[in-house]
């Protein structure tokens, strides 16, 4: 790189003068211009990459964002909120009042859209009032006769003049009259409810007190194609009197009582066997329970505090059978008033009565926002449809916040720790990206992916390192220069062959042979040293005569047919040992006598077929490294006497090691990053688990499988840019270590 | 011994057997590719045998041997055969090709060695190449021509057979070039007047006489598909007029329409010579034709076009970029510890995952440029995306961006091996320095730029993992060169032949009739990335030689 010249620049100037000089001056200065600035945009490209992938990630760790829109005062304020929400624009606002009335707002100019009182019979009023899960928009009156109104709320959409225009109006799924659900006509108390097409379920308190379960099925009649209710009431026995929250799963298999600090849990699948399933304790030292809600998808239950702190319980499988458990706990978080879970997603919201509006995520376990805003002693909340919006009732008035929470499932410590997912045992690290429900709680831990990284590269190196560093020892030290020419090259054709090559022979040759015969390649392990050993003493044992009549340039070539024999000799007699050794089928005897998991395609595979990758890498650099030790080190090591091994150990490895670690780290970044031999050769599943006769996942097949379904600015699409922006610095990383040493490496030599 | 040990001779043994380790390897796995993808087109032979399993049944089977193998018979018995004679310690077992997929459901089939009553290779039956469902054998025993049956006996069958099925394939294959020609430019006449219409209704032109305009055109376009397409049935008709009747395995006449007749081979009287004719002819056709069934069967050509076709438009990317950021590194950027940190991490680069640079085109590349593109030029295909969505032009940028450093550390590399006094001399002579680069030093390190194009290209043919993100696919309807205005076609997805390998080996149906193809393909890519990599290593070495005569 000595070789750069700088112009003479007044000589030059002085020669340029003249007829057409200016031109030519001109010309040389565009040149160095375009040239600096072509150049310079390279680098600038190939910056760009690591800022893309930065920008891509970013939002993920950004925290949300929450503003306040508008406030809407509202009317009929003596009556209770029962509660409040708005459309899926976030154009109209509602709110549902204890007795029924629901009345809709513009969010434009604040204005009362409509007003609707549900048809009750004459006479009768309204004793409670329930709502169902946040994503129905439905709610159900318990009526003074014994009877019961399920209303919907409905957004209809309708495109006159191009302008959209949001018509709310209310549905009466089970129809408008209403349902008797309590045969003796007692009023109905502390109603909670579920509804679904083809059956119902009504709790509910009676004038003694006494908690009883209505259930509806109901059975559409060929004939008048009507549904008829067919109704099964029970009393559920020993429950508390004095409830202060009730809620049913939207399944209709729970039946869940909060009162004091316990709660009880019923089993209400079948309506006339009624069973107490567990009490939990929710007791808190200095603290009372002041609200309990489920999470969306009904599977995890909140029980907030009122002195700021937030419990997650979900059932997990135990000795006594699926029982409900602590999970996490959110604490520090200012005094509840009220607490509102998301329509799908884990989020969930709390306010306290300073107006202080918090957002928490439970699988990430992440506090996404925490500010005070001006709301006085807040009541109901609501989100919207979207999540994009929340509706907080306070002093009379419905003030709306726009959300901005796209990414709350992604944290540090969801990526890289262990957590406890719905439904898990234990907190685990799992990656499973997607499912087919809504209300899916996406699984985007790193870890599984990173440690099959890792261990795909392990095995890898283990296979290669030995052979391409020996390789390369006696390629640069002993082989003939004539040899040499042709073995190296040869071994380095392979870095160029295609990985997806390599990958289609691991997994559709390499795979199935090596399951067949793995005695075979135990035998080759062991067989393969001692021969070659068995062979050098048997060379070194040969008369003189018969050892000059072979050529000697070609001495090292001799072992190719011992190797050759060996190789064949251990698979030809693999049937044999495994009728001898493992009743004839050696997979099976892995996986009945040893219980070690064996699949077909496994790490053994990738580490011998990623190994093949990765020994020219390996060679080609170690081999340069130990080629270039100057001669005269070595010369004069041996003339004072030392073997050429000793000469080898003592002085050359120790002068190129530093050569020999940079050509390491370079395989290592290339067994790392490499993608299709994985893809191919493994089963792609994301375990934990060093067994070499098992599969994994790695960070670039992912990438290489999931990429392609990912929805553009989603969660998942951004962690898959976050692992590749993983493998970008790790490789970057290792290969900038490699590169600094060999560089100093080379001036070292040029030095000696 | 102890001595000899003491010498580390067992040591050098060993290490010599690492090299003859690596050596076995790279050269096995060179000759299992070649042997197994060129025996592939080798026509084997079909035999016939008569079998009769341990419940005593008797069948037929025709087919191919495709794969033998020594069971232990331990195993058989554990996995519940009962045999009716005590076995030895192992059964040979045959994985035999039967073809006739529409009749036997499984055209594989494993057949043991014990219950094999005798096998025969008939010389009069026949393979059947087809483009529905696989290879069929059986013995063809009548020709019927346009519903009559045809009096002929033996060898007139044979020769007869041929004809008909000559002249039924030149039929499908003027069919084939209509449909995808005359009727292929048709189809994109009328969707570009569609997206006409579209975009006079965004910029609010669309008026009556416009649309009057666009109807006729495209009535007229309309009345002219009709006549092809009656011009395509009726010679599709045509080709369907004759038919074969076969008596297959089971003994039962089948008969074959001939437009689904691609070939037949009366493989058991052919000749070395003619065998070796049909092995030519299997290779030819193999790179000439577009695949069927999923890829598993036919040839592979779009896939060499696409790959050839994405190689190129990227060597045009990246041979400038490169050859620049090489001068300007090395002839023009001030010497310091930023230009070595540049050039650290230009060669890292090299190091960097391809499935990271997918990742980036991906994101960048498509959906932020192509579409910003899309939104500037070509809104009225919208929502659709044209080059909003993987393309081969995005593949050819993202792979250039992926060999951009192995130009620059080549092209540097030829730079510096230029003496400086061959520079100083021109500069002495009056020349400019962009003079001296562009008529002195540039030309004398063109090997070294080739050099690195070279090893770019065989980089880039090889490399799969970024193309699945960003514009490969299993099978792209219409290749990027086509004669529809404008005639190259950047925004279309492209076939690529490493893909061609993991789509197949992998996502096919069936895996096992497909592997032979792969191992074909696999030999092709080889075969062309190897040339590629030595004509390199040839043209370095050739440059070194050239230059060490210039140094004295």
């Amino acid at each position: 790189m000595e070789s750069q010249v700088t112009q003479p620049g007044s000589l030059s100037h002085s020669m340029l003068k003249g007829g057409r000089s200016n031109r030519r001056a001109f010309k040389d200065k565009a040149a160095q211009i375009g040239v600096t600035i072509g150049g310079t945009m390279v680098f600038v490209a190939l910056l760009l990459i690591f800022f893309y992938l930065l920008y891509v990630i970013k939002p993920i760790f950004d925290r949300a964002s929450v503003t306040p829109v508008k406030s809407v005062s509202y009317q009929h304020g003596d009556v209770p909120t029962l509660m409040v929400g708005a459309d899926e624009q976030n154009e109209v606002l509602y709110r549902v009042a204890l007795d029924g009335q629901v009345d809709f707002y513009t969010v434009a100019d604040g204005s009362l859209l409509s007003s609707f009182t549900p048809p009750l019979p004459a006479g009768v009023s309204v004793t409670s009032a329930a709502i169902a899960a946040p994503s129905e928009q439905r709610f159900a009156m318990g009526l003074s006769n014994g009877q019961a109104l399920v209303v919907g709320l409905e957004f209809g959409l309708s495109y006159p003049n191009s302008q959209r225009l949001i018509t709310p109006k209310l549905v009466y799924p089970a129809g408008e009259t209403p349902i008797t659900v309590d045969s003796a006509g007692s009023a109905i108390h502390k109603l909670t409810f579920t509804y679904s097409s083809d059956k119902m379920s009504f709790a509910y308190q009676d004038d003694n007190g006494a908690w009883r379960l209505a259930r509806l099925e109901g059975q559409e009649n060929m004939m008048t194609e009507t549904v008829e209710w067919v109704s099964t009431t029970s009393q559920i026995q020993d429950a508390p009197k004095k409830v202060s929250h009730e809620l049913m799963t939207p399944d209709q298999r729970q039946l869940m009582l909060q009162t004091g600090n316990k709660i009880f849990v019923y089993n209400i699948a079948e309506a006339n066997s009624i069973d107490l399933l567990q009490v939990i304790d929710v007791e808190r030292a200095k603290a009372q329970v002041n609200n309990v809600a489920l999470l969306a998808g009904a599977s995890s239950l909140l029980v907030s505090y009122d002195t700021g702190i937030v419990t997650q319980y979900f059932q997990v499988n135990g000795p006594k059978g699926r029982l409900y458990q602590e999970i996490r706990q959110f604490d520090d978080l200012p005094p509840i008033n009220s607490i509102a879970s998301e329509f799908y997603r884990k989020s969930f919201a709390t306010v306290s009565p300073e107006g202080e509006l918090t957002l928490l995520y439970t699988t990430s376990h992440r506090e996404l926002f925490d500010e005070k805003f001006d709301l006085k002693n807040p009541g109901k909340m609501g989100f919207t449809p979207r999540s994009n919006g929340i509706v907080v009732e306070a002093d009379k008035k419905l003030h709306i916040f726009s959300v901005e929470n796209t990414h709350p499932e992604v944290s540090w410590s969801a990526m890289w720790d262990k957590v406890w997912y719905e439904g898990y045992p234990e907190p685990q690290y799992v990656w499973q990206s997607t499912s087919g429900s809504d209300d899916f709680e996406a699984k985007l831990s790193l870890m599984p992916l990173a440690y099959g990284t890792m261990k795909a590269a392990f095995y890898a190196m283990l296979f290669a390192v030995p052979l391409a560093i020996a390789g390369a020892i006696y390629t640069a030290y002993f082989m003939s220069p004539k040899v040499r020419g042709l073995v190296k090259p040869t071994i380095e054709i392979m870095e160029a062959l295609p990985t997806v090559i390599l990958g289609f022979l691991a997994g559709l040759w390499l795979a199935p042979l090596i399951e067949e015969h793995l005695p075979g390649i135990l035998i080759l392990l062991i067989l393969l040293p001692t021969s070659i050993l068995a062979s050098a003493y048997g060379w070194s044992q040969l008369p003189a005569i018969w050892k000059q009549r072979l050529p000697e340039v070609y001495q090292e070539l001799m072992l190719i047919p011992v190797v050759c024999f060996v190789g064949w000799f251990s698979f030809a007699i693999s049937p044999a040992i495994e009728v001898a050794l493992f009743d004839g089928n050696t997979r099976e005897f892995i996986t009945n006598e040893l219980g070690i998991t064996f699949d077909q395609r496994n790490a053994l595979v990738v580490g011998i077929a990623m190994g093949f990758a990765v020994i020219p890498t390996i060679f080609s650099i170690a081999e340069d490294a130990i080629f270039s030790v100057p001669r005269h080190l070595s010369n004069g090591s041996l003339a004072l006497g030392a073997t050429p091994w000793q000469t080898l150990t003592r002085v050359v490895l120790l002068t190129a090691s530093p050569g020999i670690f940079s050509a390491i780290m370079m395989g290592l970044g290339r067994a790392v990053g490499e993608t299709m031999i994985v893809l191919m050769a493994t089963g792609n599943t994301a375990i934990m688990e060093w067994s070499v006769f098992e599969g994994m996942r790695t960070l670039a097949a992912n990438i290489a499988v999931e990429m392609p379904e990912s929805a553009i600015g989603s969660s998942h699409y951004r962690v898959l840019f976050l692992a590749a922006f993983v493998l970008f610095i790790f490789t970057f990383f290792f290969n900038t270590i490699a590169e600094v040493v060999r560089q100093r490496l080379r001036e070292r030599y040029s030095s000696l | 011994m102890g001595k000899w040990v003491k010498s580390g001779s067992p040591w050098i043994w060993m290490t010599g057997g690492a090299v003859s380790i690596s050596l076995i390897a790279v050269l096995g796995l060179l000759l299992l590719i070649a042997w197994r993808g060129l025996s592939y087109f080798w026509p084997a032979t079909v035999y016939q045998w008569e079998l009769e399993d341990n419940t005593g049944v008797r069948s037929t089977l025709i087919g191919e041997i495709y794969d033998r193998e020594e069971v232990p018979t331990e195993r058989l018995i554990a996995a519940g055969h009962v045999f009716k004679q005590p076995q030895g310690e192992f059964v040979s077992r045959y994985l035999v090709k039967t073809g006739n997929r529409e009749f036997v459901g499984l055209d594989f089939r494993w057949i043991l060695g014990t219950d094999i009553l005798s096998r025969t290779t008939p010389s009069d039956v026949a393979m059947i190449e087809r483009t529905k469902n696989g290879n069929f054998y059986g013995y063809p025993v009548a020709v019927i021509e346009n519903g009559k049956r045809l009096d002929l006996v033996n060898d007139a069958i044979e020769s007869s057979l041929m004809d008909h099925i000559e002249r039924a394939v030149a039929l499908a294959d003027k069919a084939v070039d209509l449909q995808k020609q005359d009727i292929g430019s048709i189809n994109y006449a009328i969707e570009k007047l569609r997206l006409q219409e579209r975009r006079y209704e965004l910029d609010g032109e669309l008026t009556d006489s416009n649309k009057a305009e666009l109807a006729a055109k495209k009535a007229q376009l309309q009345k002219e598909y009709l006549v092809l397409e009656k011009a395509l049935f009726a010679l599709r008709d045509d080709a369907a007029r004759d038919s074969v009747i076969v008596r297959d395995m089971r003994g039962k006449d089948v008969e074959l329409k001939l437009d689904t007749v691609l070939d037949v081979t009366y493989v058991n009287h052919l000749t070395f010579i003619d065998k070796v004719g049909k092995w030519f002819v299997g290779i030819g056709r193999f790179v000439s034709d577009d695949p069927r069934e999923a890829n598993t069967e036919g040839g592979v050509f779009p896939a060499i076009f696409g790959t050839v076709f994405m190689v190129m438009l990227m060597a045009v990317i990246v041979t400038p970029f490169g050859v620049v950021a090489a001068v300007y590194l090395h002839e023009y950027a001030k010497k310091g510890p930023i230009t070595k940190m540049i050039r650290i991490a230009v060669i890292n680069l090299a190091g960097v995952p391809s499935i990271v640079y997918g990742v980036f085109g991906l994101g960048f590349f498509v959906y932020v440029m192509g579409g910003s593109i899309d939104q500037l030029f070509y809104a009225e295909a919208l929502p659709s995306p044209t080059f909003g969505s993987p393309g081969v032009i995005w593949s050819a940028l993202t792979l250039a961006i992926l060999t951009l450093p192995v130009v620059i550390v080549s092209t540097e590399e030829g730079l510096s091996r230029i003496p400086s006094a061959v520079r100083q001399g021109s500069l002495a002579l009056g020349a400019t320095k962009a003079e001296t680069l562009w008529r002195i030093v540039l030309p004398m390190a063109s090997p070294a730029i080739m050099t690195g194009l070279i090893l770019a290209v065989a980089r880039a043919a090889g490399e799969v993992a970024p193309l699945m993100l960003v514009g490969v696919v299993k099978l792209a309807p219409t290749l990027p060169l086509d004669l529809n205005f404008p005639f190259v076609h950047l925004e279309r997805k492209f076939m690529h032949l490493g893909f061609h390998i993991y789509d197949v080996g992998f996502q096919s149906p069936n895996v096992e009739a497909a592997r032979p193809l792969v191992y074909a393909t696999s030999f092709l890519l080889v075969s062309v990335i190897v040339a590629l990599n030595l004509t390199a290593i040839s043209v370095r070495n050739h440059l070194r030689e050239k230059y060490r005569s210039l140094e004295h």
